[in-house]
């Protein structure tokens, strides 16, 4: 008879949020009825919104660390938008806002003074989506890694500027359609330029932590706030945060798509100390990027009559790319 | 008066709750428990997923007492049912189906071995006669004595089981499993005669005091063919071999070459009981093939291991000299056999005719108003009542699937007519549930997870003795297969839809207490939904 047992084996294991078969110790802080529920309810996010999750999941867990005491610092942005339409706000923390480039110098700033007032207990997080992280205020963050101050920053990426209508920013995939990349010329959509990839450019940067993650895979995204808050100085943490209203796809499948993002390769896990990949976080059950792609109306010029083929075989090519570079299937997958 | 203007605009906590985000909402989500497909498959009804989710924490016993709501007898299920609530699993549909019956027979002989019981009702006064010591009879005696009624089960036969012990072989129902479960049946108050022949029931009754009647005499007559036989041939009817297997002090002598005649579960029990007996030669003769045998196809590959021939599309034309003359046959377009003309020759001792059974309606001598087919199938109302005021049937006497779990279900359902008969009330079963079929879940979120196999007896031991074929699942064994139950369309906590809601609109009410919706702020974007992993809540248009 065989009895190898996988140990802990659960029904769902660490797949689901919670599990009634494990130890509580075990299962996320958001799976928990004493969660900090850092961004309350009443904010003004779309339906199925990617982000307003993302945030709530990674401040939690940094308040249930730091016994609640955070202070945050948060760029213009979708999330500073529908989070404080005056005179109300969402958020159950201290909270700051000044402008969109500014947020990682103002965070290096309340990390000063905290320090000034003897009040080096408090965790101080800037945060932004992916415009005011990869474009408008990647100057200030470039700063606060190099001086490595002790700022956690997370950027929030939806790929693109959704708050002001959706326009491209440097974190738009290549072919994704968006009001500054319209659908015209041989490949319509966004170019398939470089990018910005600022988690790899924070890794040159040599700061303690990187990682990336994603709001389907919470336990993974709770460990890695667990392992920047075990650290000092600048650590980054990138987030990918679906949007409905700028993907063009249905609020109920922001999770699946971020699943799918990391399933596909195109959105790879991983983590990173002093400009060292430590870690990645494996595809489970690899899936074709059409799978990611079709949900979302900024692809569908892709799959359309007429399209060239070669913008969809190149944006599979990055999810290969990614696949080989991090190593991302198990060996027996390969 | 110096006027100064804030440092910075400050907002209050918590000042966004009021933004009531609910009236954005189109359509929202609903919390429910939808029917798993091996609840609905069941034909004695359990409540398998709720039993599966006990056993998944290790509440062994609770899982017991959850079977035992519906069936009296999981350690005899888990060995001889042949499972359809695993042809229903959803898991299937991933890698193999969670084995249930194993799982089932695990929780039974833990009941068995740690002496659990159930307490009854108080009594009621009414006492009600069950005829038939088979599944179909234990199981309502058990119910009714439960509900506080006294029950006398009287049976022609010498021991308990009907069926189970006349029909069924040891190597599938050891004999000490039967005894010992029915024996906290009989502990808890019913009576058991046995060696008693009804054969004028209204008599009985009347004798007895009876308040009502439940009848569950099965099928014990072979179905019998003519076939020309100069004598050099023995026949056996099936039912009387297996029987006899139980009741004759000295075997049934089969000699060495056994052919068998039918291809349902009955034929295959026939063969293998053959094998066992030491015949070398065993060959299975079958009308049609293989693929439309009525016996189920994992006994028929248990039966070709033990290297019996399987002579498919084959009827038998003549028996004479010691051999028997079978017609080759060939499937019409309708699937129906027909001669192709050809014959082949083969060797037999003994044939055993396994053609089915008829019931031996004699018992209703003395009544009126009863419903009997020719082949003494006797007809019952929807509420399992005979055209006799008071007297309820089940099991394979009346219309049905002739399986053990059939018959358990038929005692269950009937005995709760019978309450409410009793009573003067009438009783309305609940209304079922939709169905957690497989496009309802979300598989991503369970671990791939294969089988966990039971041990097999050597085939040596499997062919020389009347040894149990299937051994135990361990408990560790056992726990782990139960966690491969999806749980489908009840919730099991896994805390989801309370994660990916971006809005906080899931309330989690504490481990064991499940969750509530708050549509004050629920946008109704649907991804609690979407996440659910079993199916346990749908979206529903918004009434605007």
């Amino acid at each position: 008879m065989s009895v190898d047992l996988k140990p802990g084996f659960s029904q769902t294991g660490n797949l689901t949020a919670g599990n009634r078969l494990q130890s509580i110790d075990i299962v996320s802080v958001q799976s928990t009825e004493d969660r900090a529920n850092a961004l309350t309810s009443g904010h003004r996010a779309c339906q199925g919104c990617g982000e307003a999750l993302g945030a709530r999941m990674a401040i939690d867990k940094v308040m249930e660390l730091s016994r609640n005491k955070v202070h945050v610092v948060n760029a213009t942005g979708c999330l500073e938008v529908f989070t404080t339409p005056f005179p109300e706000t969402s958020w159950n923390v201290p909270w700051l806002h000044s402008l969109f480039g500014n947020a990682p110098a103002v965070a290096t700033g309340v990390q000063a003074a905290l320090k000034a007032k003897g009040m080096q207990d408090v965790t101080v997080i800037a945060q932004g989506g992916d415009g005011s992280t990869v474009d408008i205020g990647f100057g200030c963050l470039s700063g606060m890694f190099e001086r490595n101050d002790d700022v956690l920053y997370i950027c929030y990426d939806n790929e693109a500027y959704m708050n002001t209508g959706v326009q491209r920013s440097g974190a738009t995939p290549p072919t994704a359609r968006t009001a500054t990349t319209p659908l015209s010329g041989p490949h319509p959509g966004n170019n398939f330029g470089q990018g910005k990839n600022v988690p790899k450019i924070a890794m040159a940067h040599g700061i303690g932590y990187v990682a990336t993650a994603t709001i389907a895979n919470v336990r993974d995204l709770e460990a890695k706030v667990t392992k920047a808050m075990s650290m000092k100085g600048a650590r980054y943490l990138h987030i990918h945060v679906p949007c409905p209203l700028g993907w063009g796809s249905l609020p109920k499948d922001t999770i699946k798509l971020a699943r799918l993002a990391v399933e596909s390769g195109l959105y790879p896990l991983f983590e990173g100390e002093h400009g060292v990949i430590t870690g990645v976080t494996k595809i489970r059950k690899k899936v074709p990027v059409d799978e990611y792609l079709k949900l979302q109306r900024r692809f569908t010029h892709l799959f359309k009559k007429g399209a060239d083929a070669q913008d969809l075989a190149g944006v599979q090519a990055i999810a290969d790319a990614h696949i080989k570079y991090y190593g991302l299937l198990d060996d027996g997958d390969k | 008066m110096a006027f100064t203007l804030p440092y910075a605009i400050t907002l209050e906590v918590g000042s966004s709750l009021k933004n009531k985000t609910g009236d954005w909402r189109t359509e929202r989500p609903i919390y429910l428990d939808r029917l798993p497909p091996c609840n609905i498959e069941c034909p004695a009804g359990e409540n398998i997923q709720a039993w599966l989710g006990l056993s998944q924490e290790g509440k062994y016993q609770e899982a017991w007492e959850e079977i035992l709501h519906n069936n009296p007898l999981p350690a005899v299920h888990g060995r001889v049912c042949y499972h359809p609530c695993e042809d229903g699993c959803n898991r299937k549909q991933m890698e193999n189906p969670v084995s249930i019956h194993a799982i089932e027979r695990f929780l039974g002989d833990q009941a068995l071995k740690n002496k659990w019981s159930i307490s009854k009702a108080a009594d009621t006064g009414k006492s009600v006669l069950v005829v038939g010591a088979g599944p179909g009879g234990i199981s309502a005696a058990y119910h009714l004595c439960k509900m506080g009624h006294k029950v006398t089960v009287v049976d022609s036969k010498p021991a308990v089981g009907g069926m189970l012990r006349y029909g069924i072989p040891s190597y599938r129902l050891p004999r000490d499993v039967l005894d010992s479960e029915v024996a906290h049946i009989e502990k808890m108050g019913v009576t058991f005669k046995f060696n008693t022949r009804i054969d004028n029931l209204a008599a009985s009754i009347k004798e007895g005091g009876y308040d009502a009647a439940f009848l569950a005499i099965g099928a014990h007559i072979g179905r019998s063919i003519d076939i020309p036989n100069d004598g050099s041939v023995t026949i056996i009817e099936a039912v009387k071999f297996l029987s006899d297997m139980e009741t004759e002090t000295k075997k049934p002598e089969l000699g060495k070459k056994v052919a068998v005649y039918g291809g349902g579960n009955t034929a295959i029990d026939c063969v293998r009981t053959a094998v066992r007996l030491g015949a070398d030669d065993v060959n299975l003769i079958y009308r049609r093939d293989r693929k439309n045998m009525p016996a189920h196809d994992f006994e028929v590959v248990e039966a070709l291991e033990e290297n019996v021939k399987l002579n498919e599309l084959r009827t038998i034309k003549e028996m004479k000299g010691g051999k028997i003359t079978l017609d080759v046959m060939e499937l019409n377009a309708e699937g129906w056999p027909e001669s192709t003309g050809k014959t082949e020759v083969i060797e037999a001792d003994t044939v055993i005719y396994a053609l089915g059974q008829l019931v031996d309606a004699s018992l209703f001598n003395d009544c009126t108003g009863i419903d009997v087919e020719k082949d003494g199938v006797t007809n019952v109302n929807d509420q399992f009542m005979t055209g006799m005021q008071g007297v309820f049937a089940g099991g394979d006497m009346i219309p049905s699937a002739r399986t053990v779990t059939t018959a358990v279900g038929h005692g269950k359902k009937a005995a709760r007519y019978i309450n409410a008969y009793l009573k003067g009330e009438t009783y309305t079963p609940a209304e079922k549930h939709e169905t957690a079929s497989f496009d309802k879940l979300n598989t991503w979120y369970y671990e791939d997870e294969d089988m966990r196999e039971q041990p097999v007896l050597d085939l040596k031991k499997r062919t020389t003795t009347f040894n149990e074929v299937l051994g135990d699942l361990d408990e560790a064994n056992a726990q782990y297969e139960a966690r491969r139950c999806m749980s489908c369309g009840n919730c099991f906590e896994c805390d989801n839809c309370y994660t990916v809601c971006p809005d906080n609109a899931i309330i989690k009410l504490g481990r064991g207490n499940r969750f509530q919706i708050n549509y004050d702020y629920c946008k109704g974007c649907g991804m609690c939904v979407e996440e659910c992993p079993c199916g346990s809540m749908l979206m529903e248009p918004e009434e605007l």
